[in-house]
């Protein structure tokens, strides 16, 4: 089969390798070889060594969004697991209303980020007004926490689907085993369910830790970065240099702090992936 | 068999290559056509007045039968937009900058003007931005900005605008507003609007003053290294806005640009520093009229208070993109040439568009800032030009925005100190950023 | 097990049904004040409901929908969701078939790759994949699926390997057996198969592509087209001025769809995603 299959690679293969190529890897390479040039386009790049790689890591604004973006990470992907497990624990009790509630719960992970940013701008501008605070154009505490509070808004009801999922497929008689036994319901819970749905969890810190480094949308519409930087986001930081400031240095600078956050984006993603699969023979 | 599947293959590559070509090809065409005859690519930068261009492009397209293709960059976005226009093929042919600064980043960019008609059309030199001996940009739209006040309500509170000559004046109005507010029912000043909403209205015009006062004081028009001689003046003014305004000083960072507005729309206050532009949003739906209102000029206490007019000025020069087709560029100068003196294009920018232009054919505008601005000028009065383009950056102007914020909350010495510190030591680093090779 | 329903069950169904009200009251929010007055809409007055003075009714939606070309640009949108989704559909199922059955160096390579692109933040690419798109005139609504497709290979490549590998190859074997060619064999048997996955990986992708917002905004040629999420951040006006009620209607308008979509098909949405993150 392999031989009468290989005949036909040029159909199977070719449209999405060639897309692929003009999707990915040329601008990977291209982006990988400007992040050492100074350059307006493609086609006037001039060679400049390590210089934008260490005008990138000096910038201190690159530094604090790395600072801040760690900081949001960590918080989001706390709030956003331990809710949206609590959620899916409380949707598997056969509770009255349960599928109203689950389709509730996520229906915001629809909506787009910079729709969002915009709709939680307004309802946020206006509690900080009524009390009497700054804006979250001026107030970084405020965009800070309106990010995670937007954060989870989305994230919670895709994770908390995935939760379920994995919730069902622990078995009905292992938890039954367990109550025979007289197991308390905090103890099937600790000792059966969290370790029967490790893999969910690993899949959900995964999938909220790279959302939220990832993170671009959101923090354009919601703070914009305001003010002055200190809530912007690693990817918002690398958008501004690239297109905010004006002149020609700015954008070798800002390819190379790309090259920076894509290795940090990879080297997060693998040791997460070495987890997982560590995870996987264990069970 | 075998030979059929090759041709599926290859029709599947050939349907994928057809996909990429046909982009080109259709791309290509309109190229074709331009070569002929020339296009326009305006990236406009003044979102208020996207409709009016759009109306004039197709009425130039109308007449002529050149393409003109008007594109308006979201609000705070002029400078990404442009910069990833710029970059592409079909680059804009008609852009614009704010003056020497962003001159500094496009000169590369910019096809001298000097030959063109256009050119000779504006009334004064002052209006052309110069790179050396080149003609970079022109000045296409002239503003004044100051205080805007509520005639009404000022005499409701015993005053006329003739009262008001000096900032000694001004202070003595406003405290006496604020220690009746009560009773009279409206305060001096309307809440700042702190946020991106309206901050460029005292980070941007208000810093203006004592950078012109101390740009007077040396004879200079520009500078890597501002002093900051007239830091107390501006603190004077600023301390003036936020403890005389609507709300608490600490308050004021909850409010936006448009809180403000309504606050003078509702006549809640009798100052409002603003510019030429707001006259339609306050004259719009009635609220006001003509006789409601004026425009005085910003005293901060420095210089020939006697003799100050409003600030007027421009930040807003359109730059012809050198890159371009020749017979783009040649197009391009021809619509601004058509703009600013057939009567259609004067018509539409000096009263859709409401701009008061510096071209010998500009028709009167019905703006009243403007007017006032003109009978000011007549009188002898010498208008304060306008230096914020000479502002290092954003992120200058950021920097000193978030420190006046931070002192309306907290009105100490220290904090005080934070705005010298943004507004002095800021300019230094940010220049050197900017101008580093 | 009779599941019987437990007592105290009605107090979180309670306390879960307080929750979601507060889980859709930002969208209630902003639909209640899509229909108040301009002047009527403050920083401060969000929260109060629409009175007699302040109502608009629908006059804001059609400032949106006739001011700033609000329907062309949900054609773009649509237009370019449905054909992205469509070829990552085609493409990256047949040539994740390919490489799962057909061991060797290239495959190898080409799945390393392709889950390497996964991982890689778009603004690495950002600015190159414009100038090349630019180059490669990809630029219009009507052929940046090609850009959708190579972006977005990666992780729909990953996701079919995984359950391609799930298909019995005795079943294609007999197929092929029967006389059918590998084409044939994959669009009769395989995509058959695969229909679940197809679902998931086409909700997931049809989500990022409506949603998406920087990659339009730089690559489409922004003369000309503009996406629903470009119009959304082109409406925040003016120097100084938001014009806050169409901006609110247009995003009234740009969330209906989705949540009609959602509500019609959630069954599928829901059971896709939980089963592509699964796998993923």
């Amino acid at each position: 089969m392999e031989k009468a299959l290989k005949r036909y690679a040029p159909i199977f293969i070719l449209p999405t390798f060639l897309a692929f190529v003009i999707g990915f890897i040329v601008p990977f390479i291209e982006g990988l070889y400007l992040s050492f040039c100074k350059f307006t386009t493609v086609d006037n790049a001039t060679w400049v060594g390590l210089t934008n790689y260490i005008a990138a890591i000096k910038d201190t604004s690159f530094t604090d969004s790395f600072k801040f973006s760690v900081m949001f990470s960590v918080v989001s992907i706390l709030t956003i697991n331990v809710l949206a497990f609590g959620l899916a624990l409380l949707l598997t009790q056969n509770l009255r209303g349960t599928n109203i509630f689950r389709t509730v719960f996520f229906m915001p992970n629809l909506i787009g980020g910079i729709v969002l940013g915009y709709i939680w701008q307004i309802l946020i501008n206006c509690v900080l007004s009524l009390t009497a605070q700054p804006l979250l154009a001026l107030n970084s505490k405020a965009g800070y926490w309106g990010m995670i509070i937007l954060m989870c808004w989305q994230q919670i009801g895709y994770m908390m689907i995935i939760y379920i999922a994995g919730l069902q497929n622990v078995p009905d008689s292992l938890i039954e085993a367990a109550k025979i036994d007289g197991a308390t319901n905090l103890q099937t819970l600790i000792k059966i369910k969290v370790p029967m749905v490790m893999s969910s969890i690993t899949i959900c810190v995964f999938l909220t830790l790279t959302n939220s480094f990832k993170l671009f949308d959101q923090n354009l519409a919601l703070t914009g970065g305001d003010p002055n930087h200190t809530t912007e986001m690693l990817a918002l930081n690398i958008y501004q240099t690239f297109y905010a400031r004006s002149g020609m240095q700015w954008k070798g600078y800002g390819q190379a702090k790309a090259v920076i956050f894509c290795l940090i984006v990879i080297v997060i993603s693998f040791a997460q992936l070495r987890a997982t699969r560590s995870k996987e023979v264990q069970q | 068999m075998k030979n059929k599947k090759r041709w599926i293959a290859l029709g599947l590559v050939a349907a994928m290559a057809v996909g990429t070509l046909a982009g080109c090809g259709g791309k290509k065409e309109e190229g074709g056509d331009g070569e002929a005859t020339g296009s326009v690519y305006y990236l406009n930068f003044k979102p208020e007045q996207d409709e009016q261009w759009q109306e004039l492009a197709k009425a130039y397209t109308e007449e002529t039968g050149v393409k003109v293709e008007v594109v308006t960059a979201a609000s705070g976005e002029y400078e990404t937009t442009l910069m990833s226009e710029m970059g592409k093929s079909g680059a804009p042919t008609l852009f614009q900058v704010n003056g020497p600064v962003g001159l500094a980043n496009w000169k590369d960019y910019c096809y001298d003007l000097s030959d063109s008609d256009v050119y000779k059309q504006l009334t004064s030199e002052d209006y052309a931005l110069k790179d050396g001996d080149k003609v970079a940009g022109i000045a296409y739209v002239i503003e004044s900005y100051g205080l805007i006040v509520n005639k009404t309500l000022l005499a409701k509170a015993g005053y006329t605008i003739d009262d008001i000559q000096s900032f000694a004046d001004l202070k003595k109005v406003a405290e006496d507003i604020t220690a009746r507010s009560s009773e009279l029912g409206f305060a001096a000043f309307t809440s700042a609007g702190m946020d991106g909403s309206s901050d460029w209205r005292f980070k941007t015009h208000l810093a203006n003053l004592p950078i012109y006062f101390e740009y007077q004081e040396d004879g200079i028009g520009t500078t890597d290294a501002i002093k900051g001689t007239y830091l107390d003046n501006y603190r004077n003014i600023w301390d003036l806005y936020i403890n005389n305004s609507t709300c608490a000083p600490a308050e004021l960072a909850a409010k936006t640009g448009d809180d403000s507005r309504n606050e003078f729309l509702a006549g809640q206050a009798v100052f409002f520093q603003n510019g030429s532009w707001e006259y339609g949003n306050l004259t719009a739906d009635g609220t006001f009229t003509d006789d409601d209102l004026a425009m005085i000029p910003i005293y901060i206490g420095a210089g020939d208070e006697a003799n100050q007019g409003l600030c007027t000025g421009t930040e807003n020069y359109w730059c012809v993109n050198s890159e371009a087709d020749e017979a783009d560029i040649q197009a391009t100068l021809d619509f601004m040439n058509w703009c600013v003196t057939s009567e259609k294009g004067t018509k539409a920018m000096g009263e859709d568009m409401g701009f008061v232009i510096p071209f010998k054919n500009a028709v009167e505008s019905q703006n009243l800032f403007v007017k006032q601005d003109k009978e000011m000028t007549e009188a002898g009065k010498t208008p304060v030009s306008w230096n914020f383009p000479t502002m290092p950056s954003e992120e200058w102007k950021n920097g000193v925005g978030q420190a006046l914020t931070a002192y309306a909350a907290d009105q100490t010495d220290e904090q005080w100190a934070g705005v010298v510190s943004a507004f002095v030591d800021g300019w230094k680093t940010e220049y050197e950023l900017a101008n580093q090779q | 097990m009779d599941k019987k329903r437990k007592p105290g069950s009605m107090i979180w169904t309670i306390i879960l049904g307080i929750a979601s009200v507060l889980w859709i009251y930002p969208v209630v929010m902003i639909l209640l004040n899509s229909l108040k007055k301009e002047s009527a809409i403050s920083t401060a007055a969000a929260f109060k409901l629409p009175t007699a003075d302040s109502f608009t009714g629908i006059a804001n939606y059609i400032d949106a929908i006739a001011s700033k070309g609000f329907l062309s640009s949900l054609g773009f949108s649509t237009f370019i969701t449905i054909t992205s989704v469509t070829a990552i559909l085609i493409c990256c199922s047949m040539c994740a078939w390919y490489i799962t059955r057909v061991k060797g160096v290239i495959s190898q390579v080409l799945y390393y790759l392709f889950v390497f692109s996964m991982v890689v933040p778009f603004q690495m690419v950002m600015f190159t994949l414009s100038q090349t798109a630019d180059k490669l005139k990809l630029n219009t609504p009507w052929n940046i699926w090609i850009i959708y497709l190579g972006f977005g290979a990666g992780l729909a490549v990953f996701m079919f390997c995984g359950f391609v590998k799930s298909i019995p190859i005795e079943v294609e074997e007999a197929a092929m057996i029967d006389g059918c060619n590998p084409l044939q064999t994959f669009f009769l048997i395989d995509v058959h198969i695969l229909k679940p996955t197809m679902i998931s990986v086409g909700i997931l992708e049809a989500m990022w592509v409506w949603n998406d917002y920087l990659l339009p905004t730089l690559v489409l040629d922004i003369k000309k087209y503009k996406t629903i999420p470009m119009l959304i951040q082109y409406f925040r006006g003016s120097y100084g001025k938001v014009e806050m009620g169409p901006m609110m209607a247009s995003i009234m308008l740009t969330v209906i769809p989705i949540i009609i979509v959602y509500l019609a098909g959630q069954k599928y949405i829901i059971k896709g995603v939980a089963a592509g993150a699964v796998k993923g």
